[in-house]
């Protein structure tokens, strides 16, 4: 039985399905024939009701865009706003000849090649009976001349529209970026009924990150049309929501002070709020102007900003990764305090040279012969290689980039931006991964003072700055403070809790720190000595020098002209205020700068004075004269002896073996 | 050199015209389907021939399709089964995690043409039911009926989850159909269904709040008069307004003057039904019949059993789309984007469907001896 079970039985099979196949083909029939009786039903049963209503077909709903939510800074300044424009529109199935038309109303009104070439190119992806837009941003003059001319051109119209403007320019347009014209790629991704009857969406920048905040729903009204399918009359509107305004945490006067401390000079600054994460001040110099953008950029403009050396549409400060040299130094500092291998008191020799035990390999120390025997507070304040050689080697590489990933180092801030790069934090694994190589303990060393893989924007290194600042609690950085659904609504604040727990557990460990830095501005032998002078707060901070070329050898380099070594060095200058309970953070970095205290230091002072006038409370300020700080070494200023002359050589590690 | 090439010729075209490898019933419905699909579409495209030529393309480019693979023998079809069900649901895992498309990840880009590869399962799912069954003891157990329920529930999850409700309807309609034809039990097949009704309200809690509002709006169309409620009464209008007779090709007002919206692709039938009024859709209905019928006739002339269930299966998901497609035009279904076959403009559909066809001509080619 069971045998017989487990044969196959072809013929009954066969006869099985046959069986099924009828089945199912009644089944299909039966289906098909209750489809057929559904339309039975609309086309004859109901064919009158319907056939009217076709036939009275007339009314259609059109949508109406929402306007964008506007952008203002902390303090209500105009931002981004939107001016009522006019373009020019085209319906292409009412227009018999194109080229000809357009080349007799090109005589009306002047239409350049980028107006015709964006044309033609969405003329391809939009249906016949969807106007398009030809010329967008009339003039009055262009109204009127059109408006005698209409007759000629069944089909064109002038169409009013919102046209989003940025009063500051450049100002902020690596902070808000711009909006621009939805094209293919966005249709894809949009949500067309979204997205009816909108023209613009965000590109890049704040835009782009909250658009949804600032789009709102597009709303519809209902009009009749004629035959044509011409409007004759507005039966129904149901209003668009508009999207809601943001406010930015922001300070514009902050911000202009600090884009012009840069006097044009490649570079960013972000400057944060260590006890929330509020971003009060963010510039990438060069910058450009987004209203260009906002219309669809003409081919010489665009070529021209792409083409530029120092590349303005470049986010140095979000995208701009650069070795950090000294700037790290207070970080693994405050590492060797807190994981307790140092205290603020023990001392290493500074001899000017360091070797990891039983090998040969030299690095060097800032200057020449070293500076003799120092704490933790005097390595910060006079940027002392040797000490963080030491400190960096005994914690070992793993220990080093746990805890300099605490700090937010190697990954994305989280800041509320897209495309943040992540810069590196030097790890075993990243190594690994990267080049798949082992880790040497030569490159501990060096990872110590901020050099060899290390990369890192000037965002990573002003929210680690404020995380440091802030006794060591960490906020991502957020550049919206607020949003509001209307000019006359409340403004509702949007919430940054903390990102996780504080990173300090001994107060006396921040505090060594924090004097050390404060020792960096306001002791003589400090290598920003003089920065904080007329300040009326105290001042903590560190400079930073990296190389741009790795050093050939390890002769110290005599050639101190500055234009030299601008065009060698990127300056870091990284500060808080005030130094006890900080409530700024900034970081400053310039790709050519000679020296961190003197070339970036002056743009970090200049950002501060600019807060203080923004704070009420404050006592009054002595801003540095225009000539900011003496460069190393050619200042009589300098304390006596030559050889510690206070500024942070540039500390890449020598590549070559000394003799022992 | 010459007459040795002649003889060749001669040869093949005696061997092409005496021993057909298509099934010409089959074929001319085919054609005569694809060729009132390229009328309706050129009056749906308003009298433009872009779309209409693209869509011959692909026309023509499935037909060669379906040549080249009538001339594949089943049993190595069986053989590759196995493979090719796996490299499809293997390519809709990829799609899962770096798809991109519309709202919808669906698409693989291939650089040169962007692919859809749940457009592939819908004839590896069948055949990979089929080559299951095939060695079974028919009719199938649980046991049986659960492998073949979990080969259908895994692409068809997966393609659900991008989400395209529509495709995942007709794959997993495909494999329930390879199960229907093996002579599973009827009282199996009712316990099931009403299992799967049962499991209604749970379905409703795992659906996209798009899809709810799909449903939602089929019951009260005036509830979203910009968005699909729009669809659905536009589309009754336009169908109900052609009455008997329809307004005549390429007379579609409803169509011409935009209310009708996707009047070339999902909504094609309404233009369809609009021109040609019932008599249009009573022929096109017997048309779409005929096919299926076909279809089920070659099954039942086939060898084996795989051959039997693969044919039977691709020819009754037919029925599915033409009933899917229809229902929603009429507004009697939910909007779901399943195209009608061979006239919603498209291609990977309609070349899907033919390479499918290809595969019937094949068994129609090996099918048993009537001695």
């Amino acid at each position: 039985m069971k045998l017989r079970r487990a044969l196959k039985d072809a013929r009954s099979e066969g006869e099985l399905f046959r069986r099924r196949a009828l089945a199912g083909f009644v089944l299909i029939l039966l289906c098909l024939a209750g489809l057929v009786g559904r339309y039975v039903f609309l086309q004859v049963v109901r064919y009158d009701e319907f056939a009217t209503r076709s036939e009275n077909n007339r009314v259609k709903p059109i949508p109406i865009p929402p306007a964008r939510g506007l952008i203002y800074d902390r303090n209500g300044v105009l931002l981004a706003n939107n001016v009522p424009a006019f373009r020019l529109e085209v319906v292409p199935e009412q227009v018999e000849d194109m080229n000809a038309m357009l080349a007799q109303l090109g005589r009306v009104i002047p239409l350049s090649q980028d107006d015709l070439d964006a044309f033609h190119k969405q003329l391809k992806q939009s249906r016949r009976f969807e106007s398009v837009p030809l010329k967008l941003r009339l003039t009055e003059d262009e109204i009127d001349r059109f408006a005698v001319n209409r007759w000629r051109f069944p089909g064109v119209d002038v169409v009013p529209y919102l046209n989003r403007r940025y009063p500051l320019g450049g100002l902020f347009a690596h902070v808000i970026g711009y909006v621009s014209r939805i094209d293919a790629d966005d249709l894809e991704r949009l949500d067309p009924a979204r997205y009816k009857g909108t023209t613009h969406v965000g590109r890049i920048g704040l835009e782009r990150s909250y658009e949804d905040v600032l789009h709102g729903t597009p709303g519809y009204e209902l009009v009749e049309v004629n035959a044509d399918g011409r409007t004759q009359r507005v039966l129904q509107t149901h209003p668009a929501t508009p999207g809601r305004n943001i406010y930015l945490s922001i300070d514009a006067r902050i911000q202009k002070a600090a884009e012009a401390a840069f006097d044009g000079k490649p570079g960013a600054a972000v400057a944060i709020d260590p006890r929330n994460g509020q971003v009060l001040a963010m510039v990438s110099v060069p910058t450009f102007d987004p209203n260009l953008f906002v219309d669809g950029i003409s081919h010489a403009d665009y070529n021209a900003l792409t083409s530029a050396p120092d590349k303005p549409l470049l986010n140095r400060a979000i995208r701009g990764v650069y070795p950090p040299g000294s700037t790290v130094k207070p970080f693994v500092g405050l590492g060797g305090l807190e994981l307790g291998l140092r205290r603020p008191q023990d001392t290493v020799l500074s001899t000017g040279t360091f070797y990891i035990p039983g090998q040969s390999r030299g690095y060097r120390d800032d200057v020449r012969g070293g500076v003799g025997v120092v704490n933790l507070m005097q390595a910060i304040e006079m940027s002392v290689n040797t000490y963080f050689y030491k400190l960096a080697l005994d914690m070992g590489i793993d220990r080093f980039s746990a805890w300099m990933g605490k700090f937010g180092f190697g990954r994305p801030t989280g800041i509320d931006l897209d495309g943040e790069a992540s810069g590196i934090l030097p790890s075993r694994e990243w190594k690994a991964k990267r080049y798949k190589q082992a880790w040497f303990p030569g490159e501990t060393v060096i990872a110590g003072i901020g050099q060899g893989y290390w990369a890192v924007t000037p965002l990573q290194l002003a929210h680690a700055l404020a995380t440091l600042a802030g006794h060591g609690t960490p906020y991502a950085p957020r550049l919206v403070m607020a949003t509001q659904a209307g000019v006359d609504q409340p403004k509702i604040p949007l919430p940054n809790p903390p990102s996780g727990p504080s990173l300090v557990t001994s107060q006396a460990n921040w505090q060594a720190v924090d004097q050390g830095m404060q020792m960096v501005v306001n002791a003589p032998r400090g290598t920003a000595y003089g920065l904080g002078k007329g300040f009326p707060y105290t001042i903590a901070g560190k400079s930073g020098t990296a190389e741009r070329y790795s050093r050939r050898s390890d002769a110290y380099n005599e050639n101190r002209n500055l234009a030299y070594l601008a065009s060698r060095h990127r300056a870091w200058f990284e500060v808080f205020a005030p130094a006890e309970d900080p409530r700024i953070a900034v970081a400053v970095v310039l790709e050519e700068g000679a020296w961190g205290a003197s070339s970036a230091g002056p743009i970090a002072r200049k950002i501060l004075d600019a807060w203080l006038a923004t704070q009420p409370d404050a006592p009054p300020d002595m801003p540095l004269p225009s000539g900011g700080l003496p460069p190393p070494g050619t200042s009589p200023a300098t304390p006596a002896p030559a050889a510690s002359t206070g500024e942070d050589e540039p500390a890449a590690a020598a590549t070559q073996e000394t003799p022992p | 050199m010459i007459e040795l090439l002649q003889v060749r010729m001669r040869r093949l075209l005696r061997r092409v015209l005496t021993r057909p490898r298509i099934d010409l019933p089959l074929a001319a419905g085919l054609l005569l389907l694809a060729a009132a699909g390229l009328a309706t579409l050129y009056s749906a495209a308003d009298g433009g021939f872009a779309l209409v030529g693209g869509q011959a393309v692909r026309f023509a480019l499935g037909f060669a399709l379906l040549l080249l693979i009538s001339r594949i023998p089943p049993a190595t079809l069986r053989n590759w089964t196995p493979w090719l069900y796996a490299g499809s649901t293997f390519l809709l895992v990829v799609v899962a995690v770096l798809g991109e498309g519309r709202g919808a990840d669906r698409w693989l880009n291939l650089g040169v043409m962007r692919f859809q590869p749940s457009e592939l399962v819908k004839l590896t799912m069948p055949m990979m039911a089929a080559w299951y069954l095939h060695p079974r003891q028919l009719p199938p157990g649980w046991k049986d009926i659960a492998v073949v329920g979990a080969l259908i529930a895994i692409p068809a999850g997966l393609i659900a989850k991008q989400p395209d409700l529509g495709t995942a309807l007709l794959v997993a309609a495909a494999g329930a159909f390879a199960l229907f034809l093996s002579g599973m039990a009827w009282w199996r097949i009712g316990l099931l269904l009403a299992g799967a009704g049962s499991m209604v309200p749970v379905a409703w809690h795992f659906m996209h709040q798009y899809q709810r509002e799909r449903v939602l709006t089929l019951l009260n169309p005036e509830s979203d008069p910009l968005g699909n409620g729009w669809h659905i009464i536009q589309s009754q209008i336009a169908v109900g307004s052609g009455g008997v007779f329809g307004k005549g090709w390429m007379h579609s007002s409803q169509s011409r003057l935009d209310f009708l919206p996707e009047h070339t692709t999902d909504f094609i039938f309404a233009v369809f039904s609009e021109e040609f009024g019932l008599v249009g859709v009573c022929l096109m209905m017997v048309l779409y019949l005929f096919i299926i019928g076909r279809c089920l006739w070659i099954a039942m002339e086939a060898r084996d059993t795989y051959s039997r269930l693969l044919a039977g299966a691709i020819g009754m998901s037919l029925f599915v789309y033409v009933f899917v497609n229809g229902g929603m035009v009429a507004g009697m279904l939910p909007v779901v984007g399943v195209p009608m076959p061979m006239v919603s403009y498209g291609g990977t559909s309609a070349v899907t469907l033919l390479v499918g066809f290809g595969m019937l001509m094949s068994i129609h080619a090996h099918r048993k001896r009537h001695d």
